[in-house]
């Protein structure tokens, strides 16, 4: 029981990194009908902006670059990172993507799949600025707060499991940041715009939305998001290195899609029941050793099959029947 | 006039002849001549071994400038060319090819890791162009080609090592297996401990495995931890060791973890804090050996380096020069000469040991278990082949 207790608070960990960068595609998806391949190299931006500005705190204070750092640092380690890579998503659509606006979607995908490498390659290369070294192919360290690896005394001897500091700050992190998504979606004039450029492109035209405005502030939202879900990422396993954001981009968008790509409570959703059914699953035990647990990652785009076939509008999304 | 002046610029060459000839007298070794001799050096200088690539590549560069201050190779000077492999087989084939066709070597030095020495060794062979390779273990590398050599000690050593330590001198019995699927040298070093620690008396009560380049190894340890181990065999690189160590300690397993030469590095310690403190690995040297040979290097590549040289970098040394010499003996840069030469090795009187190559050419010689202590690699035991 307490394997599965404990799993189930991985599970949530995983989980959360895969919603916050799926409501990125989800969204981008939704306003342009376009999959952001870069998204996930946004997420990876975000991770290193975070581990820059903890070690040049560090150095500042005359500390070693990789030492531990405190919650408050942290904290504006993700401001940053949030700033940096709103910045960055904002030029992208304005370079990458709004000069195809009006072109077939297969030209702004390719284009997408252009920028990402790109910005993967980029980061694979050694900047020196100042005597600092800035990206390169080795990984980064990412310091992590200081105790937030130690577990919580009263829930081991509860319920033998254990939660550290850095599960409870990974998952409130999402949940605030889901729920301030919410907010600005359900209860903003720039958010009812957001859902009628999702329902209807032209006839939000019509209405007199300002479509580009919407458009950017739709991927600097996408990519706030993204930075935070990479920073969580970074604290949490304290290093990140430029290819990092290859694998959880491709699950996350996995995650939009079974949830209902365009739908963000089934961004939200797909991610956790991916990070699930992965970490379950990969627990499968046979005489003794896992079989399953190399496989874990073909299990996810399995499953991204499995919902093409079957319900190809996802889990939240609804059939629009073509009309003819 | 003229006849004056062609006399006095006549004795002015014959004054600076012969001062040229004094002075080169006054030198206690000539300095080598001539065309350089062209040593490819295969290294992972970045990526997620990159630790292991500068290190071997250090090594190697500090042997080869003290031999050419000691009058080169066959009197001729040598000139290391290093190409990045970028920790990846897949570069690995690029870099060796650049070696081979554009820097047109005579020799290669490396990989380091056991992967990459086998995607590079094809190759090698088919060019007729030895490949040394300093520190890989799996036994499978030199297989591929009598071209291919090794100045280590090979995994069916390095496994019985581990295991015979864990089971006799920890006498622990119960024992989990994590392994990194992605790389040969830790499924190679997985195989022999899944069948040297059951000949021991201890069991394997429960193996799982993980990619290099994953990061979060939390449900694998935790499947691991139900299995109640006494200690955990984690024969992976350092970049995932620490991290898993880190994950482990964060999930309540807080039994020692074991591990093998792919331990070595000064990121261990300096990513995995205090939880890796009262972890094992065994490794080819001891930075603190008292050994006069040892301690000479140490300082030597703490001058050049102002770093402690890691086993990575002695092994590098090592390989260097036992290179050298073989090339000193073979008397020509001949790609098979230098194989010939090579595979007669015998005693060379390396760093880390007496070298002989045997016939699988694989170098026999002795390792050493350290354990992480106090933020530093203490030496626990000796063990000889």
């Amino acid at each position: 029981m307490s394997e599965f207790l404990q799993k189930f608070v991985i599970a949530l960990n995983d989980g959360s990194s895969y919603a916050l960068i799926a409501l990125g595609y989800t969204m981008v998806y939704g306003v342009l009908r376009l999959i952001n391949f870069a998204h996930g190299d946004i997420f990876m931006l975000g991770a290193f902006v975070g581990a820059y500005s903890a070690r040049t705190m560090n150095l500042m204070r005359g500390l070693p670059p990789g030492q531990e750092q405190t919650f408050w640092m942290a904290g504006l380690g993700i401001v940053c990172a949030m700033a940096f890579c709103g910045t960055a998503g904002f030029t992208i659509e304005r370079i990458a993507y709004r000069p195809l606006r009006n072109a077939p979607k297969l030209s702004a995908l390719i284009t997408a799949i252009g920028v990402s490498l790109f910005i993967e390659y980029l980061a694979q290369m050694q900047f020196t600025i100042h005597g600092q070294k800035f990206f390169g192919p080795t990984p980064e360290r990412y310091p992590p707060i200081a105790g937030s690896g130690v577990e919580f005394a009263a829930v081991r001897r509860l319920l033998n499991i254990s939660i550290v500091p850095k599960d409870i700050l990974v998952i409130g992190t999402t949940l605030a940041a889901l729920l301030v998504l919410r907010f600005i979606v359900q209860n903003t004039r720039t958010g009812k715009a957001m859902r009628a450029v999702s329902l209807n492109y032209d006839s939000a035209k019509l209405m007199g939305i300002n479509i580009n405005r919407i458009i950017s502030f739709t991927f600097v939202l996408g990519s706030v998001l993204a930075a935070v879900g990479g920073c969580l990422w970074g604290l949490n396993r304290n290093q990140c290195e430029p290819l990092m954001g290859i694998m959880p981009g491709l699950k996350a968008f996995v995650a939009a899609v079974i949830g209902g790509i365009g739908n963000i409570p089934g961004a939200a959703a797909g991610g956790f029941l991916l990070a699930f059914i992965e970490t379950y699953i990969s627990s499968v035990q046979y005489h003794g050793e896992a079989i399953l647990s190399p496989y874990k990652d073909a299990i996810a785009f399995f499953l991204l099959i499995l919902v093409l076939l079957f319900k190809p509008e996802g889990i939240f999304g609804k059939s629009v029947a073509e009309k003819v | 006039m003229l006849r004056l002046t062609g006399l006095l610029a006549s004795m002015a060459c014959f004054m600076a002849a012969l001062g040229l000839g004094v002075a080169s007298f006054a030198q206690t070794t000539p300095a080598p001549a001539g065309e350089a001799i062209r040593v490819g050096s295969l290294a992972s200088m970045t990526g997620g071994n990159s630790t292991f690539g500068q290190s071997s590549d250090a090594g190697a560069r500090l042997a080869a400038e003290e031999r050419n201050k000691a009058g080169g190779v066959l009197g001729r000077p040598v000139q290391i060319f290093t190409a990045d492999t970028e920790s990846l087989p897949d570069k690995t084939g690029l870099a060796v090819l650049k070696l081979l066709n554009q820097d047109k070597v005579c020799a290669v030095l490396g990989e380091v890791a056991s992967s990459r020495s086998m995607a590079a060794a094809p190759d090698c062979q088919r060019a007729h162009i030895p490949l040394l390779s300093p520190a890989s273990t799996n036994p499978k590398v030199t297989k591929l080609g009598n071209y291919v050599f090794r100045a280590c000690f090979v995994d069916d050593f390095q496994g019985v090592t581990i295991a015979k330590f864990t089971a006799t001198e920890l006498k622990l019995k119960r024992a989990a297996l994590l392994t990194d699927i992605k790389n040969d040298y830790s499924t190679g070093l997985m195989k022999v401990l899944v069948e040297e620690f059951p000949k021991l008396g201890g069991t394997i009560v429960a193996k799982e495995s993980y990619q290099a380049g994953d990061s979060n190894f939390k449900t694998q340890l935790t499947n691991l931890k139900a299995a109640n181990p006494e200690i955990v065999f984690l024969p992976g690189y350092y970049t995932e060791v620490a991290l898993i160590v880190t994950q482990a300690r964060e999930l309540g397993l807080n039994c020692p973890f074991i591990g093998g030469d792919g331990w070595d590095s000064d990121k261990t310690i300096a990513n995995g804090g205090k939880n890796v403190e009262g972890c094992y690995f065994t490794n080819h040297y001891d930075a603190n050996d008292p050994d006069p040979k040892v301690q000479e290097f140490v300082k030597k590549f703490k001058e050049k380096n102002n770093a402690v040289p890691d086993a990575m970098a002695v092994l590098g040394y090592d390989a260097a020069n036992i290179l050298f010499d073989a090339i000193e003996r073979a008397k020509s840069t001949d790609g098979p000469a230098i194989r010939d030469a090579l595979a007669a090795t015998k005693d060379f009187p390396a760093v880390t040991g007496k070298i002989t190559i045997n016939k699988d050419r694989n170098a026999i010689k002795p390792a050493v278990v350290l354990k992480i202590e106090g933020g530093k690699f203490v030496m626990v035991k000796r063990v000889e082949p």
